[in-house]
This record gives C-alpha cells, sequence and structure tokens, in this order.
C-alpha cells in the first residue's frame, strides 16, 4: 500500500508541471503582451502613465526576456513567496484576490460531491434491486433528463422559477448583512442556507451519471453464483445484498470521483456565474474577458491542481478498497 | 451456431422476417436498432433537426435580424381556430395585434385585434432571402402573407426580433457545430486510440497517461482560457472554427478510449494474426481490418460525444467567450436570458435552452440505441 502511494504521488509531479505550463500558455495568448494592453486602457482612460513603474513591472515579469525565463519567474514566485502575480484590475496582488474565493470554490465542491454520492448510491442500488419496477422507471426517467439538462441552464430556470412564483432571488452564497462580515456561527448557519441550491444544481449531471453507473454494476453483480449460494443458505435479503454485491458494484463507483470532480469544478465556474457565487468562477469570467491574464492563470492553474489533488485521493481511496489495484 | 441463433431467429420472426443467417452484419445491427423504439423516435428527431439546420432560410417564417422597438417582448402570439364570433375555420389563423403603454406600470401590453383575420399558410410569399447565402428566394415553408400582420409564434425579444426565427437560425450552428467538432476529436482519437490500442506497452501506456492527464483538468476553464484569447476582430466564421477546434482539442479522450478498448480487444482476434502473418503493414492492419470491424462502436460513440460538444459550445457562447452577434447559435440567444429581469418579463427567452435539451436528449437517446446495437451478435 505504502509502495503504491509513493508511485501514485510521484505521478502527480509531472503532472502539476504539464498544468503549470498550460495555465502559462493561456496566460500568454493573447495578442501583444498584458502589459502594452494595460498602458493602452489607461491612456484610454485618460491617465498618464508613469514610465518609472511601467519599467519596474517590466523588470518584474521578465518581459522582453525569452519565454522561459518568464515561465520560471512565475513559477518561482509561485513556489518561494507564494506569489501569483498582480492583477491589473484589481491593482493588488493575485493571492489576495482568490483566497477566500477558492477556498468557497472548494466547499462547493465537496458539498456537491458529498450530495452526489449520498443521493446516487441509494438510488442506484434500488433501480438495480427493482428493476422495471415504476420507481427504476422514474428515476431513470430523471437521471436521464439530468444528463441531458445542462446545469447553468438548470440555474437559470430554477432562477426564474423562484423569482417569478416566490418572489425571492436565489443566488449568492451570503444573505446582504453577512456577505462582508467575518467568519461567524451565524454566517456559518447563514452560507448553509444557500449553499445547498447550488450544491444541488451542480450534483445533478453527476448524481445522473452515477445512478446509471451503479445501476448497471449491480445488475451485472447480481446474477452471479454467489449471490445465489448466499440467499440459498437463507440470507435476507437486505442484508445479502448491501454485503457482498453492492459492496463488488462500488468499485468503479469510487474510482468515478476522478472524472466526477473535473466535471464539478468545471460546473461550477458556470453555475457560479449565472447565480452570481462569490466562487472563483465570476471572477475567472471577468479576468479572461479584462485580461487579467495573470489572474486567469492563477485560477486555471489552481482549480486544476485541485482536480489532481481530488482524483489522487480518488485513487488511494480505491487501492484501499481492491487490493487487486494496489498489487498490479 | 443453431443454438445460438434459434432464439434469435424467433425474435425475428416476431417483429420483421429478418433471416438471421444470411443477414449482413449492418443489417443485423439496423434490425436490433429499430427494436429500439425510443432510440428510432429520437434518430428521427435529431434527423428533423439537421433537416432545420440544412433549410433554416426557408423554415424560419422571418428574417432573424429585422428587428421592430414595437414589437419588443411581445409574447407569443396565439393560433386561432375560432374566430371572435365562435365560428371554425380549417386554416388556422392569427389576430393582428396592437401595442399600447399601460400608464400605471409603464409597460407594453399588447391587445388583439378582432377585426381581421390573417391565415398562416403554406409556401408563403415573406421577406427575401438567400438560402446559403447563395441562392435567392422569398418563399417560406409557413407564415402569414399579409404584411400587415406579424406572428411571433414563440414570441419576440428584446429588439422586437422573431424568437422562432432566430431558434431556427441558431440551430445550424448549434448542431453543425457538434458534429464538426466530433469529426475532428474523432481523427485525434482514432490515431492516439488506435495506435495505444495497437502497440500496447509502453506506447499504451504513455497515451493512457495523455488522456487521463487531460480528462484529469477541468475542462471549462480550460475552454473559456483558451476561448478568451480569440482575437476580437475576427469574422464570425474564423471564430466558429476556432471554437470547434478548441473543443475538439480537449474533447477527443473519451473517443480515445473507446477505440482503444476495441482495438485491444481486435488485436487478439484471429484475423489480425493472420494479416499480420502473412506481412500486411501496420497501417494496414490498423485500417483497413481494425477500423471496419469497430466502426459500429465508433459510430455510437461519435453519437454521444456529439450532444458534449453542443453543450460545451452554448455555455462558452452563453457566457460571451464563444461565438458573438452576428453569429446566431442558441447560446448567444441564451445569452438574452442572462438578466433575471428579462427572463421574468419574456419566459420565451429560455426556448432557446429547450431546444438545447431537446437535441441533447434526442442525441443520447440515440447514441444509446447505438450502442445496443453496435454489437449484435451479443445477447
Amino acid at each position: 500500500m505504502g509502495r503504491y502511494i509513493i508511485q501514485r504521488l510521484l505521478l502527480v509531479i509531472p503532472t502539476v508541471i504539464v498544468i503549470s505550463i498550460i495555465s502559462f500558455i493561456v496566460i500568454q495568448l493573447p495578442p501583444g503582451d498584458f502589459l502594452s494592453s494595460y498602458i493602452a486602457t489607461l491612456e484610454a482612460g485618460g491617465q498618464v502613465v508613469d514610465e518609472a513603474q511601467v519599467a519596474a513591472l517590466r523588470m518584474q515579469y521578465g518581459l522582453g526576456e525569452p519565454v522561459y525565463v518568464q515561465y520560471f519567474k512565475w513559477v518561482g514566485g509561485i513556489i518561494f513567496q507564494g506569489e501569483f502575480g498582480q492583477s491589473f484590475q484589481w491593482k493588488r496582488p493575485v493571492s489576495e484576490l482568490i483566497g477566500e474565493r477558492m477556498m468557497l470554490t472548494v466547499v462547493l465542491s465537496l458539498a456537491s460531491l458529498l450530495l452526489v454520492w449520498a443521493i446516487s448510491l441509494p438510488i442506484g442500488i434500488y433501480s438495480a434491486v427493482r428493476q422495471y419496477s415504476p420507481g427504476d422507471y422514474f428515476f431513470t426517467l430523471i437521471s436521464f433528463i439530468g444528463l441531458g439538462v445542462p446545469n447553468f441552464l438548470l440555474a437559470l430556470v430554477l432562477m426564474w422559477l423562484a423569482y417569478t412564483q416566490f418572489g425571492m432571488s436565489v443566488g449568492g452564497l451570503f444573505s446582504p448583512e453577512y456577505a462582508d462580515a467575518p467568519w461567524s456561527w451565524d454566517k456559518f448557519v447563514d452560507f448553509l442556507g444557500h449553499l445547498w441550491i447550488p450544491a444541488i444544481v451542480l450534483a445533478i449531471g453527476g448524481i445522473a451519471g452515477l445512478i446509471r453507473i451503479m445501476r448497471a454494476n449491480l445488475l451485472d453483480e447480481l446474477p452471479k453464483p454467489y449471490v445465489v449460494t448466499a440467499r440459498s443458505k437463507g440470507m435476507t435479503e437486505r442484508a445479502l445484498v448491501l454485503k457482498y454485491p453492492v459492496r463488488v458494484a462500488l468499485n468503479p463507483f469510487v474510482s468515478t470521483i476522478g472524472w466526477t470532480l473535473p466535471g464539478l469544478v468545471s460546473g461550477s465556474i458556470i453555475v457560479s456565474v449565472v447565480l452570481n457565487l462569490p466562487t472563483t468562477g465570476p471572477m475567472l469570467l471577468t479576468a479572461l474577458q479584462s485580461q487579467d491574464m495573470y489572474l486567469a492563470g492563477a485560477i486555471l492553474l489552481l482549480l486544476s491542481i485541485l482536480t489532481v489533488i481530488g482524483t489522487l485521493i480518488s485513487d488511494i481511496l480505491l487501492a484501499w478498497l481492491d487490493p487487486r489495484i494496489r498489487f498490479n | 451456431m443453431s443454438v445460438a441463433t434459434a432464439p434469435a431467429a424467433a425474435e425475428g420472426a416476431s417483429t420483421a422476417k429478418v433471416d438471421i443467417n444470411t443477414t449482413s452484419q449492418w443489417g443485423l445491427i439496423w434490425h436490433k436498432f429499430t427494436r429500439h423504439r425510443l432510440a428510432v423516435i429520437c434518430g428521427v428527431i435529431v434527423l428533423l433537426l439537421y433537416v432545420v439546420a440544412a433549410f433554416v432560410e426557408f423554415i424560419a417564417p422571418y428574417d432573424p435580424e429585422a428587428q421592430a422597438a414595437a414589437n419588443a417582448y411581445q409574447a407569443p402570439t396565439p393560433i386561432h381556430f375560432f374566430d371572435a364570433e365562435g365560428n371554425f375555420h380549417l386554416q388556422p389563423f392569427i389576430y393582428g395585434t396592437s401595442s399600447k403603454r399601460n400608464l400605471d406600470t409603464f409597460e407594453l401590453e399588447f391587445v388583439e385585434d378582432t377585426s381581421v383575420r390573417y391565415p398562416i399558410g403554406l409556401f408563403v410569399k415573406g421577406q427575401p432571402y438567400k438560402l446559403w447565402g447563395l441562392i435567392p428566394g422569398d418563399i417560406r415553408l409557413f407564415g402569414v402573407s399579409d404584411t400587415k400582420a406579424q406572428m411571433f409564434l414563440l414570441g419576440a425579444d428584446r429588439q422586437g426580433r422573431d424568437m422562432l426565427s432566430r431558434i431556427i437560425h441558431g440551430t445550424r450552428i448549434s448542431m453543425s457545430i457538434g458534429l464538426v467538432g466530433v469529426i475532428m476529436s474523432f481523427f485525434i482519437g482514432i490515431v492516439v486510440g488506435g495506435i495505444s490500442g495497437y502497440f500496447g506497452g509502453v506506447v499504451d501506456i504513455v497515451c493512457q497517461r495523455i488522456i487521463e492527464f487531460i480528462r484529469s483538468i477541468p475542462t471549462i476553464p480550460l475552454w473559456l482560457g483558451l476561448a478568451a484569447a480569440l482575437p476580437s476582430n475576427w469574422s464570425s466564421l474564423q471564430i466558429y472554427f476556432s471554437i470547434t477546434v478548441i473543443l475538439s482539442l480537449i474533447g477527443w479522450t473519451g473517443l480515445a478510449q473507446v477505440v482503444r478498448g476495441r482495438a485491444l480487444a481486435l488485436r487478439e482476434e484471429d484475423f489480425i494474426m493472420a494479416a499480420r502473418l502473412s506481412g500486411s503493414s501496420r497501417s494496414k492492419i490498423i485500417f483497413k481490418h481494425m477500423v471496419p470491424s469497430f466502426m459500429s462502436h465508433i459510430i455510437a460513440a461519435l453519437t454521444l460525444a456529439v450532444p458534449e460538444m453542443i453543450i460545451a459550445e452554448t455555455a462558452l457562447s452563453f457566457l460571451g467567450l464563444g461565438l458573438r452577434y452576428p453569429a446566431i447559435s442558441w447560446g448567444v440567444l441564451l445569452q438574452e436570458a442572462q438578466n433575471l429581469r428579462s427572463v421574468a418579463l419574456a419566459p420565451w427567452l429560455l426556448a432557446p435552452g429547450a431546444m438545447v435539451v431537446l437535441a441533447v436528449l434526442a442525441l443520447n437517446f440515440l447514441g444509446d440505441g447505438l450502442r445496443d446495437a453496435a454489437d449484435p451478435y451479443r445477447r
């Protein structure tokens, strides 16, 4: 087990390096360097540009030097100083800006992941055990719709319904009085009260997918001889199903965290924009629109690393569950 | 052989007379597919959507850019069969509407004028258009021939443009971007997956690592990042192709995995071994022997990949980083629905979203049916 974990950890290093390169490419993509466009917007606004300040910025980011030097300056700043660069739009260091938003993104993604599990596991088992029952058809229908409706559309419809039917505005993660307040118990309760709507919206797609997987896996296991044997020995059906076939069917269930998590993080971006949540999503969008590339690159980098860590945890969990993977 | 075919033959006899023993593989696949009722219905829907996409100019009742401030946010025009006196008319008709500003709420209110009927006809003369930008014409599939009345079957948007016409025009880009994107990712997927599955060993491990890596990063932020870099002065056509390239650069991994899985299974088959022993080159074995035998699986996987592309394009355009005005796609149309107040005022702004859901569901069910039919020998 220890050896497997170390192997798996070593694999993360090249992955993170490639992610950082891709994020840096995205930072570099807009035509011209960002400083020129920054100066252009300042001048368009009628502001005077301080030549000395520009020169200092040029120096700091290594502009004009070869691309790989710029890359190492950027990565070096992140590793040694925890410094992701300067946001030109906000005129503040990126690290100050994204801290809390990043945390809220993590909390939101984790909450949806838990929801995905908590809802799809029992429904998947039910659908398989009672195959072709009205309940099974109902959940099959629901899960197909869940797969077909993009979650931002779901968020949009939900907001519209809440607004027109109940006259309330869904959206945000805090009530106005808590938005800028420091964390307290009251704020936390308020936060939980807001969290569940975006969490469900995000989770729907994953729930639909996992119900299908769980149902199919369990249906493969149920007719196997060991199930028949256990049944013939007089085990109660409930204990029988939960103890053996479900455990076997659970395996692919765990391995799907690997693709559920990137999906959730991905979805959280656009759902957050629709529901106006104070997560990284809206910030990434405005950063990209105004070509505030260091901010955008940092968000892209951190979100990707987040999913890599999630996948890592799911792989280790899977190896712990299934000895065949450990020894392979 | 006889044991395996007996029940299948009995089933075939009950639905359609198909001779299981002599039908080609594609015949068997078709036979199995048609037994999947829902998939067939969804196949028809998909076909219809592509027919609409091909002839948007003719099918849309109005020019999608024709605007009139007086019609802003006009509610869907009701279609009548009974006139104000209660008489039945076989040909459906609409009434003209006049707008009036309510002086209490300052909202435009639309009142039907029941004095004149405007029948809806087929193949009526409407606003002129150019089919595919080439062939001029002015006959439209359906509409009101009298220009004094305008029908808004799905309401009008902020600038008084007909939503139905705009949605029909959006069909072309939204449905085709999925297809074009999937064809591009198909080529990447089949090359990488085929090589990976055929060679195995180190090549396979490297390809798998690349695929795993791409799958482990969240796609939407990356798509957004790449799409944001597209120069804003590019033409709609350039943006369209760049967006499809961006979508397929990240979206090919699923297809590659299907191809690899099939290739790994086929590698052990006797006829591949026979081809290798008789001295066929590797590329010949891959493209001449292996590809045809997993083509059916590929088609199913392709069908399932199209809706992902459609959703991705819709999401990008919705956020304003994909296609932009003057291009019309469902995502571009949904941008109007970003403002909650206008949606509350005009819920029909969400109609393009309904089209996305319809297309995605239909393609998903069709793909499921195709996947089940892809291996007609399995029971």
